[in-house]
């Protein structure tokens, strides 16, 4: 029985890190409707910048997080105003080729500057260890990334949903020329969505290297699980999107422990089911 | 062959909370020129989508020739012989007009399924074709693409698809929107030369275009039909003239 | 203006179905390519598989419109048919390659018939979800794949009883030449007919589509066995002339792979897969053996640069240069 609920704590945790990243990727593919395949490589930035913050420059755990998260908002501001804001009316196989170059570019430069082998970050004396509560004893990082998950979930959440700003970006979604002559520019706002996007991916990113660890394919490798995320969430919903990692991460972890002869076959089986039954995700608008 | 060609049974649509289709019961005549109209938002649209099968009714019945149609899938209602149009052209904007008739007729003459049939071969299909053509206007434009054609042209082509799997009833969405002046003629042409034994129901703003050709107009307001009756009676009828037409006034 | 008459309409509609220069001139030099470059010859064979396997997502994609992200899927499950035959003692060629396609092509219609209610990004999703899948099954089973290590094993019998596979691979060449023209063919013929024609017709405008009693569907389910088949078809050869199957047949990267493949060769050519096939297999090998990185490095902004020019590939950019020349001879004369 504890080991159950430890396991189901490992999903959990993993699941929360699994939003962080695939957050970002829903409100890009299902808000602003455009399939970013590069969000993932965002997230490698963000874990990255974390671990090399940490290693290099002494800087301490929380603060390099948050360093990261910046770093990677940055980096994703930068491609949208340079690059992919020319493809929001492209076709969508164009936009996925488009973003694969930049995958594979992404690939390319880490693995030239940070070298081809797996890195590991290392984590404050805090962070270790485990820390009892009640009869369990629950590892201190996974505890720490499901309070840290769960504070991010309703601040996300709330800043779409309630503040001005979600609401622009709501309402550019829906009509975007409309909301331009309301005077809103929607260029920026546009900017300014991806970069938050980015942000919770490198957020995710630079928490999940402890997890799962980083190496220069990780865009490609999260790919596919990112997409399965956000898709039987539904797209667009954030709300959607949580609950799709929770499920993900869980079913991901007990199935490597309970049954580590099917791999992620379970996981993508599931996902079809999903799929066909409810192309629209979980919390997807009707199609 | 008595009764109506096409005909609904207490028919409702209703999206949510929104009711677009409120208790309609609706006939076309055998051979008919009918219109309809009504304000914007009445629901006109969305009574050609319920009869052609884009849309499903929440409740009731649709009839063509008596048997009952409205829980058919779109393309086997057209095989029954429905056509329509569309408000905004829709149409293949890469292929030819050629091909896009060569397309329909090809789907007449049992010509799909098979992927390894030579369509150089098929003759009969490609004269056809040509034909419908040339009767609709468009013989000297049909090896152009689509989306090359003025929008007119276009427009034709959009009548000339429907008219080509032979159908026993023609559902005309604005047939002559969009259409700049210099162009609307033709349309008009091509509409006053469809065939007498097909019964046509036509959604039309342009009232010089509904009193010049309908012989019964079905007036919908709100999703309900307000009256109903040959074109003298309606333009006299003060119901109407106060719903749609004296607001037509304004705009 | 004068009324186009039934002659001049009869002539387009053979110019539909008429050779391009570019094809002939491909095949042309695909055969030469023989005797020009003998110790090449393994290479070659893999642009050419490669270039059918392209070409069987070029008609799903490129003329009906619908994306598959996990076709790599059909085209492993075509070599490990082909391969598992020969490996089990049954190494006749043909009558492998005829397994793999129909067990492909099988998986095709049943697919397509499942899915039939999905369209566009949830497609892609679930394309590759498929795509995931089989792979998975393929790795989690290595009493039957061979796993990591690849299914081994495989001996093939003379080709027609005669052409023994050599160590050179001139046997693997004209096998997969032969072959892949035979489809190729075929893959022409599909899209000249009338057949073809409802699949454009059902890219261009399902709307319309509908409103002609034409069945998306329908259409959906021929695309996708006819495109499955190919694939399988591709797979087997593959099989049979590396004789060793390895999981990559069925990963998500040869899946992407063929997706570039066949737009820089050119959507909706069907030579375009061939083209890009080529030109991707090719330099990939330069390029790798130099650095693997590099060749990652380069392909990345390759795609970027091309999706921004949107010159329609290898075969757009062909046709927009001889256009230019056109042109430029006519105003000249």
């Amino acid at each position: 029985m504890l080991g159950f609920i430890n396991i189901l704590l490992a999903g959990i945790a993993y699941g929360f890190v699994l939003f962080l990243m695939a957050g970002g990727l829903s409100i890009t593919l299902g808000l602003m409707k455009f399939a970013n395949m590069a969000h993932a490589a965002f997230a490698m930035v963000g874990g990255y910048s974390a671990a090399l913050l940490i290693a290099k420059a002494d800087v301490p755990f929380v603060p390099a997080v948050i360093g990261a998260a910046f770093i990677a908002a940055l980096t994703g501001a930068l491609f949208e105003r340079v690059l992919f804001h020319r493809f929001y009316r492209a076709p969508e196989l164009e936009q996925v080729l488009m973003t694969i170059g930049v995958v594979y570019v992404a690939i390319a430069g880490a693995t030239y500057f940070v070298g081809p082998e797996q890195i590991a970050i290392s984590v404050p004396a805090w962070l270790e260890g485990n820390v009892p509560l009640g009869v369990l004893e629950i590892n201190n990082y996974r505890a720490f990334l499901i309070l840290v998950g769960l504070a991010l979930l309703g601040g996300v959440v709330g800043f779409i949903e309630r503040t001005t700003f979600g609401a622009k970006i709501r309402a550019a979604v829906a009509n975007r020329r409309m909301t331009a002559s309301c005077g809103i520019d929607v260029d920026r706002l546009y900017t300014a969505a991806f970069a938050l996007g980015s942000a919770l991916a490198g957020l995710g990113g630079a928490l999940s290297v402890k997890l799962i660890g980083l190496d220069p394919y990780f865009p490609i490798k999260f790919l596919t699980e990112l997409l399965i995320v956000v898709s039987v969430g539904g797209l667009g919903s954030l709300g959607g999107t949580f609950v799709a990692a929770i499920l993900f991460g869980v079913v991901d972890v007990a199935g490597k422990y309970l049954f580590p002869e099917a791999g992620g076959f379970i996981l993508y089986a599931a996902a079809l089911i999903v799929l066909t039954v409810r192309p629209q995700g979980l919390a997807g608008p009707q199609l | 062959m008595n009764g109506p060609v096409l005909h609904t049974s207490d028919l409702y649509k209703s999206f949510g909370g929104l009711t677009v289709i409120n208790g309609v019961n609706f006939s076309l005549g055998r051979g008919a020129r009918h219109a309809l109209i009504g304000p914007n938002g009445a629901g006109k649209s969305s009574l050609v989508h319920l009869l052609t099968g884009f849309l499903r009714p929440s409740r009731g019945e649709i009839f063509l020739d008596g048997a009952r149609i409205d829980q058919l899938p779109i393309e086997n209602r057209i095989a029954l012989g429905l056509g329509r149009t569309f408000q905004v052209n829709a149409l293949f904007p890469r292929l030819t007009p050629l091909e896009s008739l060569v397309l329909a007729v090809s789907r007449r003459s049992g010509l799909l399924g098979q992927p390894l049939r030579a369509l150089s071969r098929c003759s009969h299909v490609v004269e056809e074709a040509h034909d419908i053509a040339i009767r609709t206007g468009l013989a000297d434009v049909c090896l152009k693409p689509t989306r090359e054609l003025p929008y007119g042209r276009q427009r034709l082509l959009e009548i000339a698809l429907a008219l080509s799997g032979n159908p026993t009833v023609l559902l005309l969405d604005e047939p002559a929107a969009g259409v700049p002046a210099s162009e609307s003629y033709e349309v008009m042409e091509a509409i006053e030369a469809l065939p007498n034994e097909v019964s046509i129901l036509f959604i039309e703003h342009d009232m010089e275009l509904v009193f010049r050709f309908a012989e019964r107009i079905t007036v919908l307001v709100a999703g309900s039909i307000l009256c109903e009756g040959p074109p003298d009676e309606i333009a006299r009828d003060s119901d109407v003239q106060r719903v749609y037409l004296g607001a037509k006034a304004h705009g | 203006m004068t009324a186009v008459d039934i002659v001049l309409v009869r002539k387009a509609i053979r110019e539909r179905a008429r050779w391009r220069s570019l094809e002939i001139a491909f095949w042309v030099a695909a055969a030469c390519s023989y005797f020009l470059f003998p110790t090449h010859l393994v290479l070659l064979t893999q642009i050419i598989i490669s270039g059918l396997f392209a070409m069987s997502l070029d008609l799903l994609l490129g003329y009906g419109g619908i994306p598959s992200f996990g076709h790599a899927a059909f085209f492993g499950l075509g070599a490990y048919t082909a391969g598992l035959l020969a490996a089990h003692g049954w190494g006749e060629p043909l009558s492998g390659l005829l397994a793999g396609g129909a067990v492909a092509g099988a998986t095709g219609l049943l697919f397509s018939i499942v899915i039939a209610r999905v369209h566009g990004a949830a497609m892609l999703m679930v394309t590759m979800c498929v795509g995931l899948l089989v792979y998975e099954a393929a790795s989690r089973t290595p009493w039957l794949t061979g796993g990591d290590t690849g299914l081994q094993g495989i001996a093939m019998w003379p080709v027609l009883g005669r052409f023994e596979f050599d160590l050179f691979g001139k046997t693997a060449f004209w096998y997969a030449y032969a072959v892949a023209f035979a489809l190729y063919l075929a893959a022409r013929r599909y899209v000249s007919s009338p057949e073809g024609l409802a699949l454009e017709g059902m890219r261009e405008n399902p709307t319309r589509i509908a409103s002609l009693a034409i069945s998306s569907a329908k259409r959906k389910m021929i695309a996708f066995t006819v495109s499955a088949t190919l694939a399988g078809f591709a797979g087997a050869l593959l099989a049979q002339t590396t004789q060793i199957v390895a999981l990559e047949t069925l990963s998500f990267d040869r899946s992407v792979s063929t997706l570039i493949m066949l737009v820089v060769g050119g959507l909706g050519s069907l030579i375009g897969g061939f083209l890009g096939a080529a030109l991707f297999v090719w330099l990939r090998d330069i390029l790798s053996a130099l650095n693997p990185v590099y060749w990652m490095f380069w392909l990345g902004l390759i795609l970027i640069g091309m999706m921004l020019s949107a010159r329609g590939g290898l075969v757009g950019g062909v046709a927009l240069l001889s256009k230019r020349m056109r042109a430029m001879i006519g105003s000249a004369t």
